[in-house]
């Protein structure tokens, strides 16, 4: 294990130097470009402001500063959102069980199976031990055991971090399910009973790996996606904003802030202070999903009232509480 | 002449009999409910087995490590006993030929069967990924069935012929189709010659291919964390296992064809005392093995890897887990030992209890374990917490073992089952070509 993760690492290391040393390369052959020009127009005399990457503003003459081009290239769903570390805190002592998050998801997902993506467990583990809610949902991990597993490529990693599915090429096999340590994968083992108020048309024009759910399709694997549709609008995922007591913080690694809704704050300092972890760590999957331990929290007893061991996804309104029929 | 004649009669092509007949209908009734079980699936998706996300394999995939497992017996019977000049191995070739063959080609259908979308079959080569386990048993399956189906007809060449030669006036359209098999073999020295390279290089290739493919089948399962998979023990723990489905569906096999097509005097007691021997032996490996899988982690087992054993060994699945190795695997492997269990009746006996075990050991390997994920199983309905095999899986996958025993039971029909080529040059009948070759 130990060994495997050496290896590993090394060829991180390796593709990393590879990276950086191609990265030099062309700043370097840049830099020489400039030189020349800069010896043609030199000193214009104006200075512009900029922030430096420690946070403190400098000035620098304007001919030094060339504006760079945005990635044109049109969007990949298979490379995801350059720069991007997507990552979420979820802080247990705040939980309890209002599962508002999971309906939020189920509705957005349209998740009509008997097995929501977005889970609440109830844990405790003995006894003498303190129970506690525990959501969970994909973890999107860095070392993805359902990845590797994927004899097709239809579970993928994304540079930005996600781990997403695409179901027009998943052949059935189940096999991320089972090598999934989180339990998290969902299989539309019939054909989905979705319900979209917009045309098939439009759901057929919005179907990505990056709406999941949108539709689901029979026979393939479902869940969560990290809800890289709501980013792309500058939005939050569902489950984020729907939970009253703000458990869910979603944010950028790179950037190093995450935010419930409500409060946006330093991940490092969140995790730091608040001494966060990761889900089953030992295994090696490297988790995008952090966890506040459940110190200080909110009644335990509370969350009863909604908790159904053996249902997490809300079945259409009986007929009496149809809207039409009232 | 007269033993010759007697030779081809014995050993020959014989017609279905009253009971053939019966039994033929049989697995004809029993297919055809599977494929029309099947079809039910494929319309109505994955729902209509009894698997859900937890028990996310099954019965399917238990299947379909049975039957890898027991196509292993080609690599064992044919290829070792073979290269170690094993002589006694001779009238259990064949039948070990046709045995693999039958299950290696099953164990690609019933793999496809699990698939949910075998619509897109072909994505396992468009968008293949070599690091899937998968994608390693895409490759090793067809392979082995293409070595396995040389291994059976390169050494039946001969027999072919000598088929195609004797039923030339009686029956030639017969004999034309055993000709067209034939490919024009007339024992000429060149021919013996290539025939016998390319049967010791097949006999090379498939105990390394063998090997592989039990290994790539433990892998499917080793590669996961789950609890009772996640086992560096599994590979050489599913090779020793498919010694011993392998020989044991032989042993079986071998008995029911003997007693129908009554070749008592061709597969003696001597013979089953010898590959009663060599199960004994298989069944002590797999013993050996079993300690290693079930007995040492009860020292050093994690919270969840407890639970799992106790699951098997006092919970839930103690009493199919018992019934599997007390009598599929302990008291076999004990009364083997005694030559008296090794009489073709009681052997065969054992090795029906030894198939069985085999059988529903797959099902203990598959099952148990996923159902005891890391994190509890909540918030999904109450049935998913168990698991039994639907009518359609007990359907199609009935199906699958009735079309493994159809191919076995056709090709022991058109194919002599032992060499007759062989026996006419070992009793030096006048009949044989070889000495003609002068090879």
């Amino acid at each position: 294990m130990e060994n495997q993760k050496n290896e590993k690492d090394t060829r991180r290391k390796f593709l990393n130097n590879g990276w950086k040393l191609g990265l030099a390369s062309i700043l370097g052959a840049g830099a020489l470009a400039h030189l020349k020009d800069g010896f043609a127009s030199e000193g214009s005399g104006e200075t512009i402001e900029l922030m430096d990457t420690e946070g403190n503003i400098i000035e620098v003459e304007a001919s030094q500063v060339e504006e760079m081009m945005e990635s044109t290239g049109a969007h990949n769903v298979r490379r995801g959102m350059p720069g991007r570390k997507f990552v979420m805190v979820i802080d247990l002592a705040r939980c309890q069980n209002a599962l508002a998050c999971q309906r939020s998801c189920n509705k957005h997902h349209f998740v009509t199976g008997d097995n929501a993506w977005l889970k609440v467990y109830k844990m405790q583990e003995t006894e003498d031990t303190a129970p506690h809610w525990m959501p969970t949902l994909c973890m999107h991990c860095d070392q993805p055991a359902c990845v590797t597993v994927c004899p097709v490529d239809a579970t993928f990693k994304r540079e930005d971090g996600l781990v997403l599915i695409d179901n027009d090429r998943c052949v059935g096999c189940r096999f991320c399910m089972a090598a999934c340590p989180y339990s998290t994968r969902v299989f539309n083992w019939s054909e989905p009973k979705q319900e979209f108020e917009m045309s098939m048309d439009m759901v057929e024009q919005m179907h990505s790996p990056e709406h999941a759910g949108m539709p689901s399709i029979k026979g393939t694997v479902d869940k969560c996606d990290f809800c890289p549709h709501q980013a792309v609008k500058g939005e939050l995922p569902h489950c984020v904003t729907a939970c009253p007591n703000g458990v869910f913080y979603f944010g950028d690694k790179n950037e190093d802030v995450v935010t419930n809704g409500n409060e946006t704050v330093r991940l490092s300092k969140l995790l730091e202070e608040n001494a966060g972890y990761r889900l089953f760590e030992d295994l090696g999957t490297d988790p995008s999903v952090y966890y506040l331990p459940p110190r200080d929290r909110l009644p335990f007893e509370e969350g009863l009232d909604n908790y159904d061991p053996y249902q997490s996804v809300e079945k259409p309104d009986e007929p009496a509480e149809n809207p039409e029929a009232s | 002449m007269k033993r010759y004649e007697q030779l081809i009669k014995d050993l020959g092509p014989r017609k279905f009999d009253r009971k053939g007949k019966l039994w033929m209908a049989l697995l004809l009734v029993i297919i055809a409910a599977g494929i029309v079980a099947y079809i039910d699936q494929i319309i109505k998706g994955q729902v209509v087995t009894d698997m859900r996300d937890y028990v996310l394999w099954g019965f399917y995939i238990s299947n379909f490590v049975f039957f890898v497992a027991t196509s292993f017996v080609a690599a064992i019977v044919v290829a070792v006993l073979r290269l170690t000049k094993n002589e006694w191995r001779r009238p259990f070739v064949r039948l070990a030929e046709i045995v693999a063959l039958a299950c290696i080609v099953m164990a690609g259908i019933t793999i496809i069967i699990d698939m949910a979308r075998p619509d897109r079959m072909l994505n396992l080569f468009v968008h293949a990924r070599l690091q899937s386990p998968i994608t390693w048993d895409v490759i090793i399956i067809p392979t082995f069935i293409v070595v396995s189906l040389l291994l059976l007809y390169f050494p039946l060449l001969p027999d072919l012929a000598i088929m195609r030669d004797y039923y030339a006036k009686t029956k030639p359209r017969l004999s034309k189709v055993y000709g067209f098999f034939a490919m024009k073999w007339n024992w000429a020295a060149k021919q013996i010659k290539l025939q016998q390279k390319s049967v010791h290089l097949l006999a090379l290739m498939i105990i390394p291919l063998g090997l592989i493919l039990e290994t790539i089948d433990a892998y499917l399962f080793s590669t996961t964390y789950r609890v009772g998979w996640d086992s560096s023990n599994f590979a050489p723990y599913f090779i020793s296992g498919a010694m011993v489905s392998g020989i044991g569906s032989l042993v079986a096999v071998t008995y029911i064809v003997r007693r129908n097509k009554k070749l008592q005097e061709y597969i003696t007691d001597f013979h089953f005392d010898k590959i009663g021997k060599l199960l004994n032996l298989a069944l002590i490996v797999y013993v050996y093995f079993n300690i290693n899988e079930y007995v040492v982690p009860l020292f050093t087992s994690k919270k969840a890897e407890s639970e799992h054993l106790q699951t098997l060994l006092e919970g839930d699945y103690a009493l199919p887990f018992w019934l599997v190795s007390v009598f599929g695997l302990l008291l076999p492997a004990l009364l083997t030992i005694f030559k008296g269990f090794r009489k073709p009746r009681s052997l065969f006996i054992i090795s029906i209890f030894v198939v069985l075990g085999s059988y529903w050991k797959r099902y203990l390997i598959v099952t148990p374990t996923l159902l005891h994920p890391y994190l509890p199983i909540q918030g999904v309905p109450e049935s998913w917490h168990h698991y039994f095999p639907s009518l359609h899986e007990w359907l199609i996958t009935g199906a699958t073992l009735a079309m493994a025993l159809l191919i076995i039971t056709l090709l022991v029909r058109y194919v002599p089952v032992i060499s007759i080529d062989r026996l006419a040059e070992d009793e030096g009948l006048p009949e044989a070509k070889h000495k003609e070759a002068g090879v």
